[in-house]
């Protein structure tokens, strides 16, 4: 099958490559660019553990292919922290509330809950609950994470 | 990467996809958002040689109020219509649907159009349109045409348009201004398929009498079904002679086909439908009444 050339800016990097169309954006990121905070659990839209931004959104990166994030500007896990390494208000209330175990499913919610508090800074609990329903975790358990995502609108206050 | 190989098409305008359409006929197949064809290319329950992209054909995405009637092009996000205020004011009952599909994270992709042409049983949009009787607008090198609602959603995952057809737009009417809107589903967590669900309007007359109904189901079958025994035992009679328990009863009446399976037999997910229609049905006239 014929393949594609693609252009993708990563975390303000450009990046390009010529994939197959059936490559899904996660795996673009994984093996072409590296960037293996993307992690991939069920590659087929349940598990929310691949989520980034795609131009500001919140996608599942396993449900898009790469030929369709051409031009647009993706946000990773990768590009979260500021540049001297410090972590961001959510990955920093996440580790305070104990909101990881494993971390398997971390850059999921971490993506998320940045996308959740842009548009709503201050959630109710209920829209907390309703705006993680997309993301698993199989270990720690949620109440940390939605301990976290209070504590971050807090500290962003 | 879990998808067969398929060669991908990316046309500018909607006449540029008819045609491809129309090339490839059966061994193609429209890619809007694919929130539910990427997954189901991944699990290879499906697969085209060619796949056509009309996420980028800006002639596709939109909301237009017009004459009456809310159109939407078929490429507009969930979310899009989901924050829409034209559509919160003149289409209410799309509004209240949008936070049941999927997560948010899904919203920001999915399509309307996609959501109804890919015609699942749970789909919160199907059920919408059949409830207010909306059109949709399939185009292909014949022409244009309005396939309504009730004629749109022939079996699981199967619409009534033929294999060159592409779904450009849906129409919404416009209730009048004593009506009212609601959407109840059942489902084991937020986001998940509905177990079963209502949308539900209503519309009442001077008197008070309902003068329309429309209730889409979900879950309840192999397409997205209305509660056709309901809406025909309302209309004419006294909103307040009513129960929601009637309306709930009588609008699963008439179903052959409720599936069953490891969330439910048909016999509970029947139970669970009438209630959500019950539910709705209270919603609805409490706002009508008070409209």
């Amino acid at each position: 099958m014929h393949e594609w050339p693609v252009k993708v800016s990563v975390n303000g990097q450009p990046t390009e490559a010529t994939v197959e169309p059936r490559v899904t954006l996660a795996d673009y990121l994984r093996e072409r660019c590296g960037l293996t905070g993307t992690h991939l659990g069920c590659e087929h839209g349940a598990c929310g553990a691949c989520t980034v931004l795609v131009d500001g959104q919140a996608m599942r990166s396993c449900l898009m292919f790469a030929v369709q994030a051409d031009g647009c500007e993706v946000t990773t896990v990768e590009g979260v922290a500021s540049s001297d390494g410090e972590l961001s208000p959510v990955q920093d209330a996440l580790r305070d509330c104990h909101g990881l175990q494993c971390g398997f499913c971390t850059p999921g919610f971490v993506m998320s809950i940045t996308a959740l508090l842009r548009d709503n800074p201050t959630p109710t609990d209920q829209e907390i609950r309703e705006g993680l329903s997309g993301n698993f975790c199989r270990c720690t358990g949620y109440q940390g994470i939605i301990n976290a995502v209070h504590r971050a609108a807090e500290s962003q206050a | 990467m879990k998808a067969a190989a398929f060669a991908y098409h990316r046309p500018d305008a909607v006449d540029e996809a008819v045609g491809l359409l129309a090339e490839y006929g059966d061994d193609a197949k429209v890619l809007a958002g694919g929130q539910s064809l990427v997954p189901m290319l991944a699990m290879r329950l499906t697969h085209f040689d060619n796949l056509i992209d009309i996420s980028r054909i800006n002639e596709l995405v939109g909301i237009d109020l017009r004459d009456n009637e809310v159109r939407i092009g078929a490429a507009t996000p969930h979310a899009f219509v989901g924050m829409d205020d034209e559509v919160a004011e003149s289409v209410p009952l799309l509004t209240l649907a949008t936070p049941y599909i999927g997560h948010f994270q899904i919203r920001t992709r999915g399509t309307l159009g996609g959501a109804i042409a890919h015609a699942d049983p749970a789909a919160e949009y199907a059920a919408v349109a059949l409830a207010l009787d909306a059109q949709m607008e399939a185009l292909s090198p014949r022409g244009a045409r309005d396939i309504p609602a009730n004629e749109f959603f022939t079996g699981l995952w199967e619409n009534s348009m033929a294999s060159d057809e592409i779904l450009t737009a849906v129409r919404f009417p416009v209730w009048g201004a004593r009506s009212g809107f609601a959407v109840e589903e059942f489902a084991r967590r937020h986001g998940d398929f509905a177990i079963a669900g209502a949308a539900v309007a209503v519309e009442l007359d001077e008197g008070a009498h309902v003068s329309r109904c429309g209730i889409g189901l979900l879950g309840l079958g192999s397409t997205p079904l209305r509660g056709t025994p309901a809406e025909q035992a309302v209309v004419g009679r006294p909103v307040a002679d009513i129960t929601a328990e009637e309306v709930g009863r009588l609008a699963i009446s008439a179903l052959t086909e409720i599936p069953a399976d490891l969330q439910g037999s048909a016999a509970y997910r029947a139970k669970v439908g009438a209630t959500m229609v019950a539910r709705a049905w209270k919603s609805a006239t409490a706002e009508a009444s008070n409209a």
